[in-house]
Order: structure tokens, then sequence, then C-alpha cells
């Protein structure tokens, strides 16, 4: 049967008339858009009947429900560098997006959402499908703005996506009323914007403050660099290691910076925060100079602030100068962009080795296995750990796959124990902990990273959460690899009430469907294992088939993440049992 | 601004410059609403610069807080610039309304005598009542309610802060650095640095 290929429009001249709806999509194409995630109703039909030809420029993915659209733009953000998109209509679907919006603001995720809204003269009549969404969103982005005429679409639209993209990314939405998705206008081309008076993405680097730095870093006897997703969001991977490279010092991780440096690297010392590493905690209140690179001093990282690395002069790079002294008073403020920051304070830093303060990392670290990580990654106990699933699939992959987590014991395992050879490898809800992240957000990261492993590592609790999302994996056919491990418990929760709650477990005895079954429904072949003999041929098999594959394994019921830092203590008070 | 940041509350006045935006107003009034903060008094107006906003919001607290305030503010895409001042800082004023029965007014010298005194000028007299206006301070502007009280005051109303900052040389040529992709350094301002150890003193 012949197919007939259909062209997507050129863009049009100036002066030809075009609806708004399609002014927008050839704003679409202009800006690189090459995967738009969305669900159709009626407030946006409009665009999408536009849409309808530009399916070979702009490929639309249909979720489930908008929630799985706008995780599935995070993950294609996250594993591709670029900004998502998501389509959602008027009213529900637009409040579908919220938790999106908001895990995408705190996460620094840059998206451009674009809602359906009722008719311009029915605003404010309780119309149907009408909500104030300007109003409910404007807490959880970046920007938004509401367009009532088409003339202003373009400029809106490439205002979003600087807005989104630049300094400090985030969630941006714009609000289309149905009559200016209609409208015709006389089309003047599409410009991308690159400076808007009132917004200033980048603060100016001072140049004094570097030298200080370098100064404070040279004399340090115990510096210790703490880095976050700023790495990767600066895309300054590469300098990042030039400077920790230059100066010798020991470096560790929040899980939103996990893999800007790989796993293996010698001065990679671990995780940060309640559940992170032993040492990076414990030597955080030790150290002389903290370097805090692109992270935002979240309170699961510091615990108790007021007992946080006192001793120590702060040095914090950050593009967002709200960020600085928010939580942990800063002595050298290095405010920019950590890609020309990094630079410029590697020229002024001395090479050296800590050796002996790295060595005092690899005894904690030592102390950490023999306490914890060797019983959980190489269990002597009948039933399998999550440690050991994580250990066998780096095996498996090398370290080179996307591992796409959900929220809760197993996230922090994943996070603890998952190999990372490459940047943009662990995509996780990091600051607003949403549990169904993950299955939605690993299929927009096979999307926005198609030549990748993609791995989602989803609990009990969380896959059933957007387990409708599978139909879009479905329909759309994508390869994700989908590894529930299953304490049939909401571990997390059940931990806190074991060790705070005297273990009162209130509702955390969580039964699942036959996830086996549930997949083969939707045409994805699975499995379900308990016996550690089968585990890592069951995650070849999982790795190895063609597409997607839905692998359960079920762990032991009752395990503890540890190290952890209790809520209210000191990071020095981490405990290991 | 002082070296070491007062742990005392008091009163702040906050201006921000921005563009004329729909929602703004919204936006920024959810950074005080998101952390439970009063705003004491807000007022919008026209700004020295045609297009440009002006906000002035008062707020008491810690200057702290109000740098981080002030941060979280200047961070919002459609705001320009954001200063903060304690009530020294600038020239300030608000304006109250006082509607009194004419009768007493006009039987009782002592009244007319009292209102002069403080400053009030009558707005508009009608058969029924009179409205008198102050401009003042906000203790000036309460003293009057308390003598007025005992002669009937039907109905008071005040209006938000307006403050001018004393050093301020206005808006004009700040703007002029925005207008430019790449600002002098002098857009950077009411950075107050920690003096943790002392590496920077401002």
């Amino acid at each position: 049967m012949l197919t007939q290929e259909k062209q997507a429009p050129a863009l049009p001249e100036t002066d030809t008339q075009l609806s708004g709806s399609q002014a927008l999509l050839h704003g679409f194409v202009v800006e690189g858009v090459d995967t738009i995630f969305g669900y159709p109703g009626g407030a946006i039909m409009p665009i999408y009947d536009a849409l309808y030809d530009f399916e070979c420029d702009l490929k639309h993915i249909l979720v489930r429900h908008e929630q799985g659209g706008i995780h599935a733009a995070q993950g294609y953000a996250r594993s591709s560098g670029k900004v998502g998109v998501v389509f959602a209509t008027s009213g529900p679907g637009a409040t579908n997006l919220v938790t999106g919006l908001a895990d995408a603001l705190i996460d620094s995720t840059p998206l451009v959402c674009i809602t359906g809204q009722v008719f311009a003269h029915l605003l404010g009549t309780d119309a149907f499908q009408e909500a104030d969404v300007i109003g409910i969103t404007t807490p959880v982005t970046k920007w938004n703005y509401q367009v009532t005429d088409a003339t202003e679409i373009p400029e809106v639209l490439a205002k979003a996506f600087h807005i989104a993209r630049s300094g400090r990314p985030g969630p941006v939405l714009i609000d289309i009323t149905k009559n200016a998705q209609l409208q015709k206008f006389a089309f003047q081309g599409y410009t991308p914007c690159d400076h808007i008076r009132s917004y200033r993405p980048k603060p100016i680097v001072r140049k004094e403050y570097i030298r200080q730095a370098a100064e404070l870093i040279n004399k340090a006897k115990k510096p210790f660099v703490l880095w976050g997703q700023g790495v990767m969001l600066g895309s300054a991977e590469q300098e990042f290691k030039a400077f920790l490279e230059k100066t010798g010092i020991p470096a560790a991780w929040t899980i939103m910076g996990a893999g800007a440096l790989p796993t293996d690297h010698p001065q990679n010392v671990g995780m940060l925060g309640m559940h992170g590493n032993y040492g990076p905690n414990v030597m955080t209140n030790e150290c002389d100079v903290l370097i805090a690179i692109g992270m935002r001093f979240d309170d699961r990282v510091t615990g108790r602030l007021d007992k946080y690395a006192k001793q120590a002069q702060v040095i914090h790079l950050d593009i967002d100068p709200a960020e600085i002294d928010k939580n942990v008073k800063t002595t050298v403020p290095v405010w920019g962009d950590c890609k020309e920051t990094l630079p410029l304070l590697t020229q002024m830093v001395e090479t050296k080795q800590h050796t002996e303060w790295l060595a005092k990392f690899r005894e904690f670290e030592q102390k950490e296995i023999d306490a914890v990580i060797r019983e959980e990654l190489f269990p002597t106990s009948e039933e399998m750990t999550m440690g050991e699933v994580i250990q066998q699939l780096n095996e498996l992959t090398k370290g080179e796959a996307i591992i796409v987590t959900d929220v809760g014991q197993h996230q922090m395992v994943a996070c603890r124990y998952a190999k990372l050879n490459h940047t943009r490898s662990n995509i996780t809800s990091g600051g607003l902990g949403t549990m169904g992240f993950a299955l939605p957000a690993a299929i927009g990261a096979k999307f926005g990273a198609p030549n990748r492993t993609v791995v989602a590592v989803i609990g009990d609790g969380g896959m059933q959460m957007t387990i409708q999302e599978l139909g879009t994996i479905m329909q759309s056919g994508i390869d994700v690899k989908i590894l529930i491990l299953n304490n049939q418990f909401l571990g997390m929760v059940r931990q806190w009430q074991e060790l705070f709650h005297e273990r009162r477990y209130s509702f955390v005895d969580i039964t699942s469907p036959d996830y086996v079954q549930v997949a083969k429904g939707y045409g994805i072949p699975g499995r379900s294992i308990n016996q550690r003999e089968n585990l890592v041929e069951a995650l070849q098999q999982m790795l190895s088939n063609p597409g997607s594959f839905l692998l359960e394994v079920m762990v032991t019921k009752e395990n503890n993440v540890f190290p952890m830092v209790p809520q209210g203590c000191s990071v020095s008070e981490i405990r290991l049992k | 601004m002082s070296e070491q940041a007062p742990i005392e509350r008091q009163e702040y006045n906050i201006t921000v410059y921005t563009e004329n935006q729909i929602g703004l107003l919204n936006r920024i009034a959810m950074i005080f609403s998101r952390r439970k903060m009063n705003i004491e008094s807000l007022n919008t107006s026209p700004s020295e610069i045609e297009g440009i906003h002006r906000f002035n919001i008062v707020i008491h607290e810690t200057e702290e807080v109000v740098s981080k305030i002030a941060r979280q503010i200047e961070k919002q895409v459609e705001v320009l610039k954001v200063y903060f001042n304690t009530n020294e800082d600038v020239i300030w004023q608000e304006m109250a309304l006082y509607k009194v029965p004419t009768d007493i007014v006009a039987e009782k010298a002592k009244v007319e005598r009292l209102l002069r005194e403080n400053g009030a000028r009558v707005v508009v007299i009608r058969k029924d009542y009179t409205v008198f206006e102050t401009t003042g301070h906000r203790e000036e502007t309460d003293n009057l309610i308390k003598i007025l009280q005992p002669f009937g005051l039907i109905e008071f109303v005040r209006s938000a802060r307006i403050a001018i900052i004393k050093d301020s040389d206005g808006f004009n040529r700040k703007l002029r650095e925005f207008e430019r992709a790449e600002p002098g350094h002098d857009v950077v301002e009411n950075e107050f640095l920690n003096s943790r150890e002392k590496v920077f003193t401002m």
C-alpha cells in the first residue's frame, strides 16, 4: 500500500493570513520542537486541528492523563536538555498539569505548556470546562500568560521559550482562549526572543568574588565540593571536571546532580543528604571550605541548619541570586552560570592533590560498606533486597542506561547505587517528591534520548499512581524497561512509622494488581520473580527484549534505607542503622 | 545599610519597579502569603517613567527576611528592580478620610480647632455630614481618630502608604541599563552579604 508522506507547511511569508493555532505551531517548528506530549479537548481543538497538518515536524504523543503528559515532557527535557512541550485542554485538562508544574519548578525543568481556554467573552462566567488557570498556576510556574488575541501568539511563544530555557530554567504556561486559536491574522513571521528588559537570566559575573573564592580554595586544607543539577543545566560537566581535577577536591552530589560526574570518578565521594553516603554527610561538618556548585541546600541535604557546616567558609556558585544566603550563609557568593564561572575559577586555583583528605572519605566509605552496603548489595538473607537488584542492573547495563526513578525507598536505593557513566542519566523527582513520576517521565526520557536504554525503577505505590501510562507505551510503541521493586508496602512511610511512630503501620500496607497481567493487557510482555536465582536472567530478558518490558521483583518487605539523617538532626548525626 | 543585620523586626518599605502586567500583583502577593507573611500596606501606582509601575509594600519583618523576600520578588520575570528601606530611609505619607456629622462640627468650635491643629482639611461639607482629610504618618492619622471619636465619627478610611526613597536618583538611568542586553554592574544593589567571617563587608 502506498503511504502518502505528509508535507509540513513551510514557514509562511510575511502578511500571510494564519490562524492563531497555525502561528503557534510554526513557532514550535522554529524553536526546534520535535515532540509534544498532550491530550486534546474542547477548548484546544483548533490547535489540534492545525496539528493535523504538522504531523511530520511535530510528533504528538497522546498520553492517558495530563499529569502523565507533563511528567513525560519533564523526562524529555531532562534526558535531552531541550524544552519539553505539553498540550492540555481547559479546566480539568489544565488543572491536571499542576503537580507536574510544581515538580518542574522546584527541579528547574524547562517546559512550555499550552492550555486551551474558553472563548474570551466567556471568561469569568463559569463556562463549561472553565478554570482560572492563570490564577491556579501562578505559584507553580516561572511565568504564565493568557492570550486572548491571536496577534500576540508569536511574541508570547518566543518569550515563553526564552524564559523556560534561560537562566535557572523552569516551567512556563500559556493559556490561549479558543477565539485566539481560531482568529486569523496577518502573520509577521516568528522571531525567537533573546532579551526581555525586566528579566535578567544570568547575574553579572563578578571577578572580585571569583578571586576571593580562589584564594579561599587555595588556602584550604580540607575543601569539599557539593554539586547539584546546576552543573547539568549549565552543560558545564567538562568545566566542572576540569575544576575538580585541577584542585583535587573530593566532591559529593545531591540526587539532582547525580551523573554530572561519572560514578567511578576517583574524586566522586558519593551522595549527600538524608539517605546519602556516610562520608559526605560527616565531612560536611569537618571541611574548612565548602564549595557548593549549582545546588540549593535543600533541607533533605542539610539536615538541621544551625548545625550545618558551621566551621566552614562557604562558597556558593549559583545562577539564581535568590538562592544565595537563602538557607546557608555564604562567605563568597559566585553569581553566574557555572559554565562561565567555573573556568574563571579553574584559572585562578592552584593545582593540588588532597590525597590524605580524600582518603578520609574512603575510610568512611569502608565503614559504610561494612555496616550497610555489603549486605544491601550482596545480601545473605533469603529475600531479595532493592540494592541487589540495582547492583545486578549495573552489572548488565555497565552504567550506560538512563535510570528514571519514582519516589520512596526504591528511589533512594536506586540513586545511591546506580552506576552512571554519563550526564543526564538519573531522572527523578527530587524537590517535590512526586509519586507516579517515573513511568511517564521514562516515556519522555526515551523520546528525548532514543538511542539510550531507559529503565524506570518504580515502587509498587508509585506504579499504581500513573499506571494508565502503560497505554501511552502501547500506542506509541516506545521502548521503556519497567522495573517494579515490590515490597508490598508504602516503604518509606512504613520505615518512618517503624522508626518514629512506634511501628504503628497506618495505611502503608498496599496491595498490587497482577502487574504482569496488567502489562499483558496493554500488549507489554512482563514477568514477576521472587527468587534470587532468576534475577540476573530476568533482568537480561528485560534489557534484551526488543520493546518495552515489565519486570516485577518481589523484594523483602520490611527493609529500611540506611544510612539516614533523621529529620531535625545534623548531618554529622547520620545513623548507619 | 548597616553591616550587622539587626535581629529585631521593624517596618520595611519595599519599592518594586515592574512592567505593567496583568497577574503580576497576584504573583507578588503570593510571595508573601506563601510564607504566611502579612502585608501591612500595599500601593501600586505609575512611576516617574511611563509604562513602568511602582509598588510600595510595607511589611514588619527582620532585615534578613526582607532581603530574601526582595530577591524572590526580583526573580519574577516582569519585575525590574526591588529596593527595601527602613522608615528612616524614606519619606512616606498616608492619607486618611474622616466623616463627621456636620451639626456637631458646626456647633462645637472646639472640634474645628482640633481639626486645624491636626492639619485636617475639609474635603466636602453637606448638611448631614462633613468629610475631612489628613495626610501624614500613621500616628498622626490615628491620633485624629481618637480625637474625633467622641464627636460621632461616622466613617474612617486610610490609604496605603506611599514612600519616596531619600537616596534614590529615580529609575531612568537604571532602566537604560536594563534595556541593554548586557547590563552594567550597577543593576545589582541591596545585596548585603553575610558577615560571617568578614571576608566581605558592604
